[in-house]
């Protein structure tokens, strides 16, 4: 005969780490989503840091000038900008870029990327013309090999023509202020 | 904050629009062609994410496709070319991540938490029904008893 106490005793209830093992694992679950839902996916991590400029060469923009390629971004601290007249994010960044080449810290070069022929110039008309010189990318072949997903990208260059710095979307002022203009500094001081 | 949100859907609403771009595509040898399209539905398209470059009417996905018929064309293998993507977009490019140290959560996730369920019911439902499964049938004493008690209970 088994004593009533024992038999109730016998559906015990579950020991305290069975019940704390859930709400470990639940806590750890809701973080990870926290994290990861609230990070943009269009952002990608950059491989091209550190990594020498691809072979280039882009017809210029503007007729009579002169094609951009590699040796132009040699010997000096550059950015390389890549716009196009259909991309609206361009269109917020650009009084930052005027104001970039206004102070003449670093010269700007653009790469006019996926534009009908004549856009880009029309439209550096209209909002004025920051790039000390600008090829066209019509076919994307500086853009991907570059690993770019979107306009506008920014990529900071050293003075041996090694890609330092990417940033992805448009140049505000407190970017410029914040992380280029910091970065530029160094890697003038770094090639001096 | 608010100029970041606004700089971000600026940046979003930037990504190359979107035009249908299959049509005026260059005629490749009919060999290339088919790798270009295997190649093709390996690759991701970084504009919208989860089509491969092949379903894709972004126009980066179309020149994608261009420097992938290209590449084969001139002699690289499907694999070379996929290499040339990630070399400069990262595996994220790979509608099929590869097996390795940093992808093994991904790869086994599913392993895992079928695991950590199989885990509960062990711990939490199969002792219950064990118990309910072990519990022997009531004497007739017992049954006598319970009677007892209950009829006790009901004139309270």
């Amino acid at each position: 005969m088994s004593n009533p106490a024992q038999q109730v005793g016998s559906v015990r209830p579950f020991p305290l780490w069975a019940a704390v093992v859930p709400a470990v694992l639940l806590l750890l679950v809701s973080g990870f989503f926290a994290v990861g839902l609230t990070r943009d996916p269009h952002r990608l991590p950059s491989l091209m840091i550190d990594r020498q400029m691809p072979e280039f060469a882009l017809a210029p923009l503007s007729e009579g000038r002169q094609t951009l390629r590699n040796e132009d971004l040699v010997g000096h601290v550059s950015i390389v900008n890549v716009f196009g007249s259909w991309c609206i994010a361009c269109v917020a960044e650009h009084p930052q870029l005027i104001e970039i080449a206004r102070s003449g810290v670093v010269p700007i070069y653009g790469v006019d990327w996926r534009d009908e022929p004549g856009a880009g110039t029309a439209w550096l008309v209209r909002y004025g013309d920051p790039y000390t010189l600008t090829g066209v990318d019509a076919d994307s072949r500086l853009a991907i090999d570059l690993g770019v997903t979107g306009a506008p990208e920014s990529f900071v260059i050293d003075t041996g023509g090694r890609i330092r710095y990417k940033h992805v979307g448009p140049i505000t002022s407190e970017i410029w202020a914040d992380t280029l203009l910091p970065i530029v500094r160094n890697l003038e001081a770094e090639g001096s | 904050m608010k100029h970041l949100a606004m700089a971000l859907m600026l940046f979003l609403a930037s990504a190359p629009s979107m035009v249908a771009a299959y049509a005026q595509e260059p005629e490749f040898d009919p060999k290339v062609e088919a790798a270009a399209r295997e190649v093709g539905k390996s690759l991701r398209c970084v504009v919208c994410q989860n089509q491969s470059i092949e379903d894709s009417g972004a126009p980066l996905a179309a020149d994608m496709r261009r420097l992938v018929r290209e590449r084969l064309a001139a002699g690289e293998s499907p694999d070379e070319v996929r290499a040339y993507m990630t070399d400069r977009y990262g595996n994220f490019v790979l509608m099929k991540p590869p097996v390795q140290l940093d992808t093994l959560l991904l790869w086994l996730g599913p392993l895992l938490f079928a695991c950590l369920a199989l885990a509960g019911w062990l711990v939490y439902v199969r002792p219950r029904t064990q118990i309910a499964a072990a519990a022997e049938p009531l004497t007739e004493e017992e049954q006598r008893a319970l009677a007892r008690h209950l009829a006790e209970g009901a004139e309270l």
